[in-house]
């Protein structure tokens, strides 16, 4: 199964399908960044802060 | 038989226009891998790692790694999209409008000062309201309107006090009272592939902050202006926002070299994605004939 628990609130999150590894999801109980880190088995960790030199 | 092309894509996260990116390489069966801009390094000598790529697409959200990995990169002889030198300009404000000076293409007046007080006295001669942006910065961070003097000195105190010595690169820019909307065109190589209108009412009209996307018209005047200032900066995968003066008309602003699309490629219906992909296989097939 692809659920992760968000490391700052715990909350059972499910990944949408076609969720790749390094794709930002947004914790729907807590709003926090996350950082999709694995796929089978799903991981995930607080996404890095926004740097002063990011940007597109 | 013809070798088959490899090419790398140097990305930080996975935003929508790398799934694009990605789903596009996957549809033309491009031999290409995935490369993250925190997992990689560098052995300068040691280049062959590298040198099995034909082109890289650099797509990292930080500026300083992408720009290091475009030196690296091209010093190794590695093509990429865009190249070290395109992505020096287009990701310092101050470098472009410098560029875009020398080629007469008609931007906002600029000036440049070093220090809070030559800053103050350089804004003086344009009068109020200015705009102060920082050179190196995205999705409208940092920018400052500076309505009267009081403003312009805090403002200068406190970017020349708390900033890195970046922000003691004074870069003002006249203000311009915009019909609320300016324009973002996609330039890719010799072509004006798309361009679409960004509404906001506030005065920062940026996509990242909540601006809406409208298609725009790829008007004769747009398209050769788009060109011109994509040809002033050396040319590639680009994105040329302009803005309307009242009087002067279309003027440049701003060019970015690794740009969002996500707005763009569904309001215009084109698949910029495959459209930036297909340019990077003429890259590599360019360095193919050139041996």
């Amino acid at each position: 199964m692809n659920t992760v628990v968000c490391p700052e609130c715990e909350a059972q999150i499910t990944l949408e399908a076609g969720t790749e590894v390094g794709e930002i999801i947004v914790c729907p109980d807590c709003g926090v960044d996350l950082e999709v880190t694995a796929l089978n088995p799903a991981a995930v960790e607080l996404a890095p802060m926004e740097q002063e030199d990011w940007g597109e | 038989m013809q070798k088959r092309l490899r090419i790398g894509v140097l990305y930080s996260r996975v935003r929508v226009e790398e799934k694009w990116i990605f789903g596009a390489m996957e549809k033309r069966g491009i031999d290409y891998e995935r490369l993250d801009d925190r997992a990689i390094f560098f052995d300068l000598d040691n280049p062959a790692p590298w040198r099995a790529f034909d082109a890289v697409l650099e797509r990292s959200i930080s500026y300083m790694s992408g720009l290091y990995a475009l030196r690296m990169l091209n010093a190794f002889g590695v093509p990429t999209v865009n190249t070290a030198a395109v992505a020096e300009i287009c990701g310092d404000k101050l470098a472009t409008s410098a560029m875009l000076a020398r080629a007469g293409v008609p931007q906002p007046r600029n000036l440049a000062a070093f220090s809070p007080e030559s800053a103050l006295e350089a804004i003086e001669t344009f009068g109020y309201p200015v705009v102060l942006k920082p050179v190196v910065g995205s999705w409208g961070r940092l920018l400052a309107k500076i309505n009267d003097r009081d403003a312009a000195e805090a403002v200068l105190e406190h970017k020349a006090t708390l900033g890195s010595v970046q922000h003691s690169i004074f870069y003002i820019q006249e203000y311009i009272a915009k019909p609320g909307r300016d324009i973002r065109a996609i330039v890719i190589g010799d072509r004006v592939l798309t361009a679409m209108y960004r509404k906001s009412e506030h005065w920062i009209t940026n996509t990242a902050r909540g601006g809406e996307g409208e298609l725009c018209p790829i008007t004769p005047e747009i398209e050769d202006l788009c060109l011109r200032a994509a040809a002033a900066v050396g040319g590639g995968v680009l994105a040329v926002d302009l803005i309307e003066h009242p009087e002067r008309g279309y003027l440049v602003n701003e060019i970015n070299h690794t740009m969002e699309f996500h707005t763009m490629q569904p309001v215009s219906g084109i698949d910029i994605a495959d459209e930036i992909v297909a340019y990077v296989m003429g890259v590599a097939q360019d360095k193919m004939k050139l041996g």
